[in-house]
């Protein structure tokens, strides 16, 4: 009869198909994050850190292209700051009066500058593969943020003894299918946290994935505390409701 | 007897000129008798009216806001998640709204199965309401395509190559309907323009349901008529309370889900945009589509010489709903509720438990295997098994099945060893 249920709810759910793609991948460990759970908040340092570990490492393959400079003020950056970062970036701009296209230092109204000008450019650069845009990738995938923190760090020293690598393919234990054309991305203190956090890699793992988290949905915090009211509020309703209902049908019975 | 009583001259004066008040109350007022013992069962029809009048509130406000090109598509839901204010709700409210408007719809139909409440005289009033579910499939299925993720990609290319299968004319009609060589940008211009137009289709088929449903009244859990006032009670304020109640349990989950689990129900594969040259490895429709996936893949075998395995899955898919419209001449017992229905109640859940078993076969590759047994088998007989439902065991229960006795009227078993009179308690409430 369990099961019986199991199906049920599987079937209403539609969480099926996922069953069906964890049957060809492996097992995803669950890990406990700070944004998880009814009132879960992103942790504003670890965003900052997150951030960091993109700008520095992921960045010069992967892009961010929904995210502008002015939303780095969720990360608790200020207004100067975000302006001074922003200015470090060169961005193509124009045409102007003479028709002609130009460069500019970036300013907060812009997108987070490109990795690459288009995919073809990606791919010339990568081997022909397409390292895709990361701003939805939490969401793009099944248990989004668990994925995206186990492929960083599953990468053995080693692949199994009976794995054949395709050339310039690199064995990973959650990928689909196991061969992946990213190098482990991450390694011991690649980048030097401003805070001093030691920079792991499960720990720049982490970091990175939550602010991926955050670039895939900045609005989370305010869905979830929207929420609480919103829930408190019908629930007092619907028992308002309920008494009503009591009292009208109490002449009946 | 009409009840309506306006005391405010500005009112009296419209009524005059116009019945509106009179009409209202006719229709969800005082003056509509409704049996006294609806169950909680009977809230499901009003929350599919609600559900659907948030459907449109919301679709309209992000129409306002969403661009139907496939250069643009995507990136404009985007947009609307993260620049428009309050954007994410409204899209988040649109989404999970449509999932729980067919899981209200999908109970209001069981529930019509259950009580027989497609039984004379409200046959016209089942099929209105068979043809408002394909509407809201349709549009389902259209809207779907307009984020123009992989999913609404490769999701509209699976459905619209459904019409490759028709003989001869197919590939011409698929091609009309994509307008253009592949589903494109002519695609999701006319899905767009459709997923709008076909919400007002089916409000117009709503006022023609609950018209019938007027004619005669709401069936009810014991499934006899009523026979006198003692038997019902004005909707209002008895039924308008009692859906109001419901519908505030109503949006308590629906607000759950939306606020704490917007993403629970959709495919992540639609968080990635649409690229025909990137077949996703699994293509599934919406969940409230998945039986229907299923009886659609059971076919793999060709039917003699004209109807190949493709075909002859659209035309039983294509059937699973149409049979429901035969379904007042399919089922012969004169008695209603299948309380009174000691066989019919089994067999009711049993086809509960096949369409939930459809659903999880949908789900899964059809190569897949569930303990050794490959889902397609599973699917096969669960498929078989729906339409012997609606062609044999329910004929066949119409003659062999031996009905209890029923009540000789609604008030009789609900107000049993009750002192107060029926006549007294029907009485309705003071109100102003």
């Amino acid at each position: 009869m369990n099961r019986l249920f199991a199906l049920g709810l599987t079937a209403l759910l539609g969480l099926g198909s996922g069953a069906a793609q964890a049957a060809e991948g492996v097992a995803i460990p669950s890990h406990s994050w700070s944004f998880s759970g009814l009132f879960g908040t992103f942790d504003r340092a670890q965003l900052q850190r997150g951030f960091q570990v993109y700008r520095e490492v992921c960045s010069s393959c992967h892009s961010i292209k929904y995210i502008s400079f002015r939303n780095f003020l969720d990360l608790g950056y200020t207004p100067d700051e975000i302006k001074a970062l922003a200015a470090e970036y060169t961005v193509m701009d124009g045409p102007n009066d003479d028709g002609e296209m130009f460069e500019r230092p970036a300013i907060p109204a812009d997108r987070f500058p490109l990795a690459f000008p288009n995919e073809q450019a990606a791919r010339a650069a990568n081997n022909g593969a397409y390292p895709p845009d990361l701003s939805l990738m939490t969401k793009a995938r099944k248990s989004g943020p668990d994925y995206n923190y186990a492929l960083m760090i599953g990468y053995p020293e080693e692949p199994p003894a009976d794995v054949e690598l395709m050339d310039g393919m690199y064995y990973n234990d959650y990928f689909p299918g196991h061969q992946i054309a990213m190098p482990a991305p991450l390694s011991e203190d690649i980048v030097e946290y401003a805070d001093g956090t030691a920079a792991t890699v499960e720990q720049m793992a982490e970091d990175v994935t939550a602010f991926l988290m955050w670039t895939a949905e900045p609005n989370l915090e305010t869905r979830k505390s929207m929420g609480v009211t919103v829930i408190l509020f019908l629930l007092v309703l619907t028992g308002v409701l309920f008494a009503a209902k009591k009292k009208i049908w109490s002449d009946l019975h | 007897m009409s009840g309506l009583q306006l005391k405010n001259p500005v009112l009296r004066w419209i009524e005059y000129r116009l019945p509106i008040f009179s009409f209202l109350d006719h229709s969800l007022g005082s003056s509509y008798p409704s049996p006294r013992n609806l169950s909680y069962w009977w809230n499901f029809g009003s929350l599919a009216g609600i559900a659907l009048v948030i459907m449109i509130v919301s679709g309209i406000t992000l129409a306002m806001q969403y661009t139907p090109h496939v250069d643009y598509a995507f990136d404009s839901v985007q947009r609307i998640d993260r620049d428009v204010n309050f954007g994410w709700l409204i899209r988040d409210i649109h989404v999970n709204t449509s999932f729980f408007f067919f899981i209200v719809v999908y109970i209001h139909v069981f529930r019509g199965l259950y009580y027989g409440s497609y039984k004379a005289p409200r046959e016209l009033l089942w099929m209105l309401g068979l043809v408002i579910l394909i509407l809201m499939m349709a549009t389902a299925f259209m809207g779907y395509v307009l984020p123009w993720g992989q999913m609404s990609f490769w999701g509209a290319t699976v459905i619209t190559n459904f019409f490759t299968a028709i003989p001869i004319v197919g590939d011409s009609i698929t091609t009309w309907l994509w307008g253009g060589p592949a589903v494109d940008n002519a695609t999701l211009n006319r899905f767009f323009s459709l997923h709008y137009l076909f919400p007002f289709l089916i409000v117009g088929v709503v006022i023609l349901h609950i018209w019938a449903l007027h004619r005669f009244g709401s069936n009810n859990p014991l499934g006899i008529d009523t026979k006198g006032p003692q038997d019902s009670i004005p909707f209002h304020p008895y039924y308008t309370v009692k859906d109001l109640f419901g519908l505030g349990v109503f949006l308590t989950f629906l607000a759950l889900v939306i606020f704490f689990f917007p993403d629970s129900m959709g495919e992540p594969e639609n968080y990635i945009e649409a690229n025909p040259l990137s077949t996703p490895a699994h293509i599934v429709p919406e969940w409230y589509f998945l039986p229907f996936y299923a009886i659609l893949r059971a076919v793999t075998f060709d039917f003699l010489w004209i109807i190949d395995a493709k075909l002859g899955g659209v035309i039983l898919m294509f059937g699973s709903i149409i049979i429901l419209f035969f379904l007042p001449w399919l089922d012969r017992s004169p008695v209603r509720s299948s309380a009174f229905r000691p066989y019919h109640k089994w067999f009711f859940w049993i086809l509960v438990l096949d369409c939930f078993v459809l659903g999880w076969v949908g789900a899964n590759a059809p190569d897949a295997e569930f303990h050794g047994v490959p889902f397609v088998i599973i699917g096969q007989v669960a498929t078989a098994y729906y339409f012997a439902h609606f062609l044999v065991i329910l004929p066949l229960l119409g003659i062999f099945e031996r009905p209890k006795p029923l009540p000789a009227s609604i008030s009789e078993p609900v107000l049993s060893g009750g002192g107060m009179a029926a006549g007294a308690a029907a009485k309705p409430m003071e109100k102003a």
